[in-house]
């Protein structure tokens, strides 16, 4: 499946690595949250970047200590009905001051591009071929957003509160 | 009247594009079935019995003139020349081609209507009072407020993929119109000891398979912390509510199982991450949504116009003003509702000509505006009473003037079986033969206030549970059954029904309404007790006696 990172398909440099296969000595790499939780300071103190694909049914509350030294977490959309992962990377990035990088895995697909980039995903583990490809007319579709997130669209409300008050001078 | 500017346009335009796209997709077979679903819900399209339904959102049930006259377009245009219009301020179109569905929201998206989010699990069209504005008596006009939340809640990217669908009603009114303890988040607009207009938070309502009453969760949130409270509540149920079970995916379900106070509490969690963030609203912010919506230029009228006492000698007039004619907050004008409960006629339901003479109406007397009741009839909101035998006499001419609102011909129905393809049992043909029955204004003013609602299955389109008798359709054996429940009720006071017995079948089931009328009749302590009162007072026993004595 092609990753589109920042707008861009690109290569995955992260290595997927099962709980009971023995980590690399080097490379970045991404494992489970039981595997993170089960030996965090080891793990986080490793010299190559990390990554953990976190449930959609555990609170992203307990990753709070280790964010700074995570590369990327990876959320997960098992169907794309299920939309529990929208709030955890909002509360990831907007609550708790996440900075690393954000993937979206599972059925990801064009037509919630727009919401997730706007949720503060950057990375999508996009399912369809030609849905990458149309990353960028997808995530182009709207110029104006209701709600303010994140992303740094400024809302309806606040462009009219602006608005107001240059016409009120 | 709310009006848009260039970004409530854009963005609807820019919808409609997108789904545009979509469909093509879903044409040629890129977005298979399955994918699609879930996108078209989000546009209002069902995949009904028949054909297409497609779903139109009336936030908070008001219209203007431009605006019906489009409804009335579509409908000509794309469809059977007829629309109907639900408990959901919603206007929905029975048999509409998916090819057609980018123009017919492309024509509405010409005059700011949109079908976003009227299915789905997602947040759904905000509805509310739909003499909001206009009552005597409002804290203030709620729909300043419904406005704003239908705007943070249309393309919400973090709440359009919930666990199941998710409903806000909003009034501020002490004697609620809208209905907002069966919601999933009832608001009821406040002022506290400091003056400072806020809300009452109910949260957990909701008909179905498992009815709840709302309950309150808050008291009082402040209108400035409304989005983050509101996006707390949403956060908290969308990690939590349960995805295991479409039946138990509500958040009532939720709510029951972790108790009002532990929700709360996660609520109250949930919130202080965000509260006092961007989503906490200003005053110039609720002033600029507040300056577009657009109020009539009122004159000073008298209460008791000449034209008024001139028609008071003729009888039909009187009967219908007696109960389609409400208070308005200035003096030498009314609220006047328009039945589209005809005897006989599928309740809801208007012709694209209707649709059209009512804009019309509105134009003329009305300063434009229309609204849509969740009882499934119209309202003209600003009449000069000097005006109301004119209008009268023209309503009356358009089938519209059946004197009949709120009392026991005045029947809210799902389409039932004659459409829904989740139905059991039939619903219009019930409330047809009904409305029939009643049609005597003679004895349905002897009854007075009386609600029937019915349902043709158990999902309670028809709200069957808080009707003051409540119509169930289910299956036995491939044959229509109808379970009756009494002392049920929707307003300030609002109940669940209790069953009165076993379902009857279809061919009796205007009997045995009629026996439990007859049965209040004869046991009301005072003319004046209402039904639903009487109910409340005896029991369901007498009027189980009633019915089941003889069958």
């Amino acid at each position: 499946m092609p990753l589109v990172k920042n707008g861009q398909i690109t290569a995955d440099e992260f290595v997927a690595v099962a709980d009971d296969v023995e980590l690399p000595a080097e490379g970045a790499v991404l494992i489970s949250a039981a595997r993170l939780l089960a030996d965090p300071e080891r793990l986080v103190a490793r010299n190559s970047p990390l990554g953990v694909i976190w449930p959609n049914n555990r609170d992203v509350a307990e990753l709070k200590p280790w964010l700074d030294r995570l590369a990327l977490i990876a959320l997960v959309f098992p169907t794309y009905k299920d939309g529990r992962a929208h709030s955890q990377a909002r509360r990831l990035r907007e609550v708790y001051g996440y900075r690393g990088e954000l993937r979206a895995t599972g059925q990801v697909l064009r037509d919630q591009f727009t919401f997730l980039v706007r949720n503060g995903f950057d990375a999508l583990d996009v399912k369809k071929e030609t849905d990458a490809h149309a990353f960028g007319e997808a995530t182009h579709r709207y110029t104006e957003f209701y709600q303010p997130t994140g992303d740094g669209h400024r809302s309806a409300l606040q462009l009219r509160r602006q608005r107001h008050l240059t016409s009120a001078t | 009247m709310y009006a848009y500017d260039d970004i409530d346009r854009a963005i609807v335009h820019e919808r409609v594009e997108e789904f545009r796209d979509q469909v093509s997709r879903r044409l040629s077979g890129e977005l298979t079935e399955d994918e699609f679903k879930p996108l078209r819900l989000m546009n209002g399209v069902y995949l009904q019995l028949h054909a297409y339904m497609f779903r139109v959102a009336i936030p908070y049930g008001t219209l203007s003139s431009a605006q019906l006259r489009k409804l009335a377009h579509v409908a000509r245009t794309y469809d059977r020349g007829y629309g109907h219009f639900t408990t959901r301020q919603n206007i929905q179109f029975n048999w509409i081609a998916l090819k057609d569905l980018p123009d017919a929201l492309a024509d509405l998206a010409e005059v700011g209507i949109h079908a976003m989010q009227t299915s789905g699990n997602c947040t759904r069209n905000v509805t509310a009072d739909q003499w909001a504005g206009v009552a005597p008596g409002e804290v203030e006009d709620p729909r300043v407020w419904a406005e704003i939340l239908r705007q943070h809640t249309a393309l919400h990217p973090e709440f359009s993929f919930l666990p199941r669908k998710f409903k806000f009603a909003i009034t501020a009114s002490d004697h609620d119109r809208a209905a907002i303890k069966i919601h999933d988040i009832g608001l009821k607009l406040v002022r506290n000891d400091a003056g400072e207009t806020g809300f009452e938070v109910l949260v957990g309502g909701g008909l179905g398979r498992s009815p709840f009453i709302g309950r309150t969760i808050k008291s009082f949130v402040a209108g400035r912390d409304i989005l983050s409270y509101i996006e707390a509540v949403l956060r908290v149920y969308n990690q939590y509510g349960r995805r295991d079970n479409i039946y138990k995916a509500r958040i009532k379900i939720l709510v029951h199982e972790l108790g009002i106070e532990k929700f709360a509490a996660e609520v109250e969690q949930a919130w202080a991450e965000i509260a006092d963030g961007p989503l906490t609203l200003d005053d110039e912010m609720i002033e600029d949504i507040r300056s577009r919506f657009i109020y009539p230029a009122y004159e000073k009228l008298p209460a008791e116009p000449d034209e008024l006492r001139a028609a008071a000698g003729d009888a039909r007039f009187e009967a219908w003003r007696n109960n389609s004619v409400a208070p308005h907050r200035h003096d030498g004008y009314a609220i006047v509702t328009l039945s589209l409960k005809p005897a006989g006629g599928p309740p809801g339901d208007a012709t694209a000509e209707q649709m059209d003479a009512v804009a019309d109406l509105a134009d003329k007397y009305s300063f434009g505006e229309i609204r849509v009741g969740h009882e499934q009839n119209l309202v003209l909101p600003h009449v000069a009473r000097r005006d109301l035998p004119a209008l009268w006499a023209a309503l009356d001419k358009l089938g519209l003037a059946t004197p009949n609102v709120g009392l026991v011909s005045d029947i809210i129905a799902c389409p039932g079986l004659d459409y829904c393809s989740l139905a059991n049992a039939r619903s219009i043909p019930i409330a047809q033969e009904l409305s029939r029955r009643f049609a005597s204004p003679e004895t349905a003013a002897l009854i007075g206030r009386l609600h029937i609602n019915i349902s043709g299955c158990i999902n309670a389109c028809g709200h069957h549970h808080v009707g003051h008798i409540g119509i169930l359709g289910v299956e036995k054996n491939g044959e229509e059954f109808y379970q009756i429940t009494i002392g049920g009720r929707a307003d300030e006071g609002a109940e669940l029904g209790e069953l009165i017995g076993p379902a009857v079948p279809y061919g009796e089931v205007a009997d045995v309404i009629e026996d439990i009328v007859e049965a209040y009749l004869s046991l009301r302590q005072r003319p004046d007790e209402l039904f639903v009162d009487a109910v409340k007072r005896l029991g369901v026993e007498p009027f189980k006696e009633r019915v089941y004595a003889t069958r």
